[in-house]
């Protein structure tokens, strides 16, 4: 069980990205777990973008872009499908569950839809233990700031 | 930051100190802090009160704290304000339990006291009740509204809030202001108001939901502000009110704004006025206005929508329940001489029939029946469309006219009686009816086109001809969409586009005369500086700032690597804070920014134009969505919200640091057109652009120009068609500006928009052109049949072939003599599932020749469904009058043809009589349908453009773009698009014209900075990239490596996703800009430690040639 994960959604420009504004005006109330990182087209999705997230400790990660036939580019979305079935079976073979990644179709018109994908998205995740990848969020927000504070220091030096 | 002066004094809230104007309440200034304090009874507008004392918060003194009501505490003097303490929270609790047993009914106080963490209630309940005596509702009738109706009764326990003597009150104005500012939801506005209480409707939502007298008019409104309905508002009715004026934060409400009347000089007019839906009344049988299950297309396609009253779920007006069974009757206010609407209104078959796959794919559960006369699916693609309705989601078509809808007095469902498959008379309920309303032009316009002195149609719209669908009675008034007659969307930008074309021309030496180009200063160069990142995080007035504890977000941002400043404004966009920006970014010497605001959809351009006035590349801002997709979407959660407004801003900022500035690239336009096709559709293009000053390059591969046209001699309404040919050859022939290839093709087409080169082959000889924009109009054919013995009596001719031999008085037709017309003969079928349109009208056309010429004759017209859309019904009637005979069959009945010797023999099967009959036929005619050239393979080779199922060439947008290729640069006009009218064709070819002029008559077209690169040293010349783009950006350059053409690329960067050898990126989405947004989220600190700076070599951008900027005076460090 994860209360709590972090969900990263590689939304396309035309369509997810648009229906997700959408699903703001109308003020539709989803789980807060999802950050939204948009693209040109779902087509720019690489199967390294996706591993990448994970590596980096995504508990789930998903794509959405324009409904099958609907695409902006044509095809993008399609690719973009190849290459989520192909990075889950290399989640599958690293013993990472495949279905922390998913990829959706929707429309711009469809606010509803985006918030219902990020809800059933962020159930999803949270019944799965946290990854394994994840680093822990307290070191890291400790590293940001002891950074921040060394480069404050080294702008005070500079300035002495 | 802030000025501090003797007006404005210190406030630290919860530890964070700001400066306020002095008498600010405690509420107020936390709020301007991004501090939300719960509370009850406080609304902007009205002054502080403190009844509800929920708001209260613990003040320093110096004799101890104290807890005093944030909303009427003023700030005159520095104060330590903490709002969550233990003990803050204790007493807020408290308050809450006692309000709880005041107002035990009030669900809204239920809520906010399970927000606080109050479950129950300690205290013994009142029995019931909602209001908890806040006040709120008589101050705002006293007050505001000046009208006293309601007022506090009674001390102690049994106070209360009620009318004078508690009997409705002749005071109120039933504004329902009570209703509005109560926090518990305890006004029953019906029990206060002796006035009969009347919500104002929304044209918007068609009169489905109610609305404020201030209000947007529709969601995307332009421009998206509200406006005031002066008729309606009470502030303008009785001078009271003003609570807009009020509540509004940025000041923004101004009554005495008046309406302005201006004169302007305009060298020609286009009036696009629209259509108005039927008077659904008009026809009361249908019920509509009482039987309140039956609502317009219109209403429905509100209830359908995602946005509209019922969020897209279909429920009946009655009792709000899904319905079962639904039925739409069709032609209401259509097709009808009743009520003066002779004409067809072209599009309610199809949005019928859309509206009720919309409908099934809600509920799959939905029996839809559409009642019609005639299925007219005329368009591209429409058959297939409904035979997929039909067949694949089970919509039923009965072909019957209902008559009247009942409604049942108990379930208020509506019985319909109709004739069914076996022509039996059924009367079926269904629980919810929908009207097929008609178009027509408004009443207004009819006024409006007098003052303008354009003549109408017998009808109501604007009179045109056939041959000049775009041009008014007066000359320089042009006309476009339904007010011209109706017409569907693909239709209506078609012919827009074409009455712009026509302005074009009268405008065409004045082009460019009044556009004002806006001056930047000079870029900075940045790319050896480190990234110098500011952040800026908007409240968005309180749209963001309520949810999202701004000054955290502020805070996390400034510990993040390469952040230099980071601040947050009430309106990031606000003409002031842009001011601002532009001085930080001197100040500070930022090369890049981060907003952290609304959507970069509609923002973004904003901000880059901010950079430019600020002298930095506009490739240098990056957006955070923490509105759209944070504030308003999690408003009931500010923690995680705010967690997440913080992973956004993190996640930009790990993008800005790699951002790279681009340049635009600007490309030189070759200014003249390629026009393949010599027929209507492109001598009407090449004329069109040549008129406009355009040279052109016209190429046809016959001898003649003219294609298809040639074999029309009339239209429906009688126009001569050859003299319209013959004035338009010779206009092409003499235009100084057309180069007219005949006997040529076009060989090859390389590069893209603005830039194109081909080659020309005529004979043996082949010329290389140049050309900013190609025009495909190659036109389409009627198809010889082969059934129905066609070929094999010289008495069976296509509809074409009877037109010719009609205009040129070769027909020998006995008196007394039978002439038999065949509908949709080899199309509509499995094998060639469309419509060609036009043969419907055809028909009518030759038959009404016919009666004419031939009295004596006997016509017979066997049909499936007449689609003699448009005005084109008029003639179909007159066809009827005429006494031309309209026999129908079935698909799967088709007629039988026996020919015997000079005799033809038709047996055909009337499904209404259910009765076989024989004709015996002198002529026969076949309407054939209209088929794709055979060379459209080479073409859509030839151009990289796609062809649908049925060999028609495939436009960028069904609806929205229909003259346009998905290749920028590429134009379609005429039946090469699929099957058309002429006056059709001669609107696309005109649309063409005007969307190629866009282009040519720009000297240079900017190229998105977004674009794909490839790097020479990685590629491996394996071609992917050049399989991959739709658009034939990359092409094979020197050295066999792939190159991108720049101005064809569209920035989707599926080739760099594709891209084996890892050799392409895509500009401004290169792999580390992603990968910094996703580290920066998840590692900000290794995605720190591991920086590195980014520089444009990288990603093939040449180093600029800088204009150095003066080195600004006062550095400031952190």
């Amino acid at each position: 069980m994860n209360d709590n994960p972090v969900i990263l959604a590689f939304c396309c420009h035309y369509c997810a990205y648009a229906a997700a504004d959408l699903a703001g005006s109308m003020r539709l109330q989803y789980p807060a777990n999802v950050r939204v990182l948009k693209l040109p087209c779902t087509g720019k999705v690489e199967v390294n973008y996706i591993l990448a997230a994970f590596e980096r400790g995504a508990d789930g990660v998903f794509i959405a872009g324009c409904l099958e036939g609907g695409c902006h580019y044509l095809e993008g979305n399609l690719r973009a499908r190849r290459r989520v079935e192909r990075a889950k079976k290399i989640l599958q073979e690293i013993g990472l569950e495949p279905e922390r990644l998913e990829m959706y179709n929707l429309s711009s018109a469809e606010g509803p839809r985006f918030a219902q994908i990020a809800t059933e998205m962020t159930e999803r995740i949270a019944a799965l233990p946290p990854s394994p990848l994840r680093p822990d969020r307290a070191t890291v927000e400790k590293n940001v700031q002891e950074m921040a504070a060394a480069a404050q220091a080294a702008v005070a030096g500079d300035n002495r | 930051m802030e000025a501090t002066s003797a007006d404005h004094v210190a406030v630290t809230v919860d530890g964070r100190t700001s400066q306020v104007r002095a008498g600010t309440t405690i509420l107020d200034a936390a709020r301007q802090m991004g501090i939300a304090i719960p509370t009850l009874c406080h609304y902007r507008g009205l002054n502080p009160y403190g009844a509800c004392r929920v708001c209260v918060v613990e003040v320093e003194t110096p004799r101890g704290p104290r807890q005093v009501a944030s909303c009427s505490y003023p700030l005159d003097a520095p104060t330590v304000v903490h709002t969550d303490t233990d003990a803050v929270r204790q007493s807020r609790q408290t308050v809450l339990e006692l309000l709880l047993a005041q107002a035990p009914d009030s669900t809204e106080l239920q809520t906010l006291a399970a927000e606080m963490g109050v479950k129950a209630t300690a205290f013994e309940k009142a029995p019931k009740g909602k209001c908890v005596l806040c006040g709120l509702c008589v101050r705002v009738c006293n007050e505001l509204m000046g009208r006293g109706a309601i007022n506090m009764f009674g001390r102690g326990a049994p106070r209360k809030v009620q009318t004078a003597f508690g009997e409705p009150s002749d005071q109120c104005q039933a504004c329902g202001a009570c209703a509005v500012v109560c926090p518990t939801g305890a006004i029953d506005l019906a029990a206060i108001t002796a006035r009969h209480i009347q919500p104002h409707i929304t044209r918007y939502d068609q009169y489905l939901t109610a609305r404020p007298s201030i209000d947007m008019a529709h969601p995307q409104a332009a421009p998206r502000v509200p406006s005031i309905d002066r008729e309606n508002c009470l502030h303008f009715r009785t001078g009271e009110c003003g609570l807009c004026k009020e509540v509004c934060q940025a000041g923004a409400i101004d009554y005495d704004q008046q309406e302005t009347t201006r004169d302007l000089t305009v060298g020609a007019v286009v009036l696009t006025p629209g259509f108005e839906a039927f008077d659904a009344t008009r026809r009361g049988e249908f019920g509509y206005g009482f039987a309140r299950n039956v609502v317009t297309n219109v209403q429905f396609e509100r209830l359908l929508s995602a946005s509209g009253p019922t969020a897209g779920h279909v429920q009946r007006p009655s009792d709000g329940k899904a319905p079962r069974k639904l039925a739409f009757i069709q032609c209401v206010g259509s097709r009808d001489t009743g009520c003066d609407n002779e004409y067809c209104s072209s599009v309610c078959c199809m949005a019928a029939t859309k509206e009720a796959i919309q409908a099934k794919e809600h509920e799959p559960d939905l029996d839809v029946t559409i009642f019609f006369l005639d299925l007219r699916a005329f368009g591209k693609d429409f058959d297939r469309y409904c035979e997929r309705a039909k067949n694949q989601l089970g919509v039923r078509y009965v072909r019957s006219f209902i008559s009247r809808t009942y409604e049942m007095p108990e379930t208020k469902n509506l019985a319909l009686t109709y004739l069914d498959a076996n022509m039996k008379r059924t009367t079926e309920e269904f629980d919810m009816v929908v009207l097929s309303l008609g178009l027509e032009p408004s009443a207004t316009l009819q006024q409006q086109a007098e003052r303008l002195k354009v003549a109408l149609n017998r009808w109501g719209f604007a009179q045109t001809t056939e041959l000049d669908p775009l041009t008014t009675s007066r000359p320089g008034v042009f006309v476009g969409g339904t007010f011209q007659e109706p017409k569907d969307i693909p239709e209506t930008v078609m012919q827009a586009t074409a009455a712009a074309a026509k302005a074009m021309t009268l405008l065409a030496r004045s082009r460019g005369s009044a556009v004002k180009v806006k001056k930047y200063p000079l870029e900075r160069d940045v790319t050896d500086e480190p990234a110098r990142i500011g952040v800026f995080i908007c409240h968005c007035g309180s749209n963001i700032a309520s949810v999202v504890d701004v000054a955290a977000v502020v805070k996390a941002a400034s510990a993040l690597p390469n952040v230099v400043l980071a601040e947050h404004n009430t309106y990031t966009c606000a003409d002031d804070t842009q001011d601002r920006l532009k001085d930080k970014i001197d100040e500070y010497r930022l090369n890049r920014v981060v907003i952290a605001s609304c959507t970069p959809r509609t923002h973004e351009p904003i901000f880059r134009d901010t950079l430019r006035d600020a002298g930095l590349n506009q490739y240098l801002v990056e957006m955070a969505n923490i509105r759209d997709q944070c504030s308003w979407v999690h408003s009931g959660d500010p923690v995680k919200a705010t967690a997440k407004a913080i992973d956004r801003v993190r996640m930009s900022v790990g993008r800005a640091a790699r951002l790279v500035p681009l340049a635009e690239e600007t490309i030189p336009v070759k200014n003249s057109a390629l026009v393949i096709g010599g027929g209507v559709a492109g001598m009407t293009a090449a004329l069109a652009l040549a008129d406009q000053g355009f040279p052109v390059e016209l190429v046809e591969k016959s001898d003649v120009l003219g294609g298809t046209a040639r074999q029309i001699h009339t239209t429906l309404d009688g126009a001569d068609v050859q003299a319209y040919l013959a004035r338009a050859i010779e206009r092409v022939g003499k235009h100084p500006r057309i180069k007219l290839h005949l006997n040529s093709h076009v060989a090859k087409v390389e590069g893209g928009i603005g830039d194109f080169t081909s080659h020309l082959v005529t004979g043996e000889q082949t010329a290389e052109i140049t050309h900013g924009v190609a025009v495909l109009a190659t036109g389409a054919l009627e198809a010889k049949p082969t059934t129905y013995g066609y070929g094999q009596s010289p008495s069976v001719l296509t509809q074409v072939e009877l037109s010719e031999r009609l205009a040129a008085g070769t027909l020998d037709i006995p008196a007394g003599a039978t002439i038999a017309m065949i509908q949709c003969v080899e199309q509509r079928t499995a094998e060639r599932p469309y419509c060609s349109r036009v043969c419907c009208t055809q028909a009518v056309k030759n038959a009404l020749e016919l009666r004419r010429k031939y009295p004596q004759a006997r016509v017979v017209v066997l049909y499936r469904d007449m689609r003699t859309y448009g005005f084109r019904e008029a003639a179909y009637r007159q066809a009827r009058e005429a006494g031309v005979l309209f026999v129908r069959y079935e698909a799967d009945a088709p007629p039988q043809v026996a020919l015997n010797g000079q005799s033809i023999r038709v047996s055909i099967t009337e499904p209404a009589l259910g009765r076989a009959m024989d004709l015996q036929v002198d002529l026969l005619a076949l309407a054939a349908p209209m088929v794709p050239r055979a060379d459209r393979k080479e073409l859509s080779d030839l151009l990289r453009v796609p062809l649908n199922a049925d060999g028609f060439f495939l436009e960028a947008h069904v609806k929205l773009r229909p003259v346009d290729f998905a290749s920028e640069g590429l134009f379609l006009a005429g039946t090469v698009h699929a099957p058309k009218f002429l006056t059709e064709t001669i609107s696309q070819a005109n649309a063409v014209a005007a969307r190629a002029a866009a282009i040519l008559s720009r000297k240079r077209m900017p190229v998105s900075g977004q674009i794909a690169w490839v790097d020479p040293e990685k590629c491996i010349s394996c071609m992917t990239c050049v399989h991959v783009c739709p658009y034939g950006a990359p092409k094979v350059g020197t050295d066999n490596k792939a190159e991108v053409q720049s101005a064809v690329c569209m920035g989707c960067g599926n080739c760099t996703a594709e891209c084996p050898a890892k050799a392409l990126s895509l500009r401004h989405c290169i792999d580390v800009q992603v990968l910094g947004a996703i580290g920066g989220l998840l590692t900000p600190d290794a995605a720190a430690r591991g920086f590195e700076p980014v520089y444009p070599e990288q990603v093939g951008v040449a180093r600029p040639k800088w204009h150095a900027a003066p080195a600004p005076e006062t550095q400031h460090e952190r």
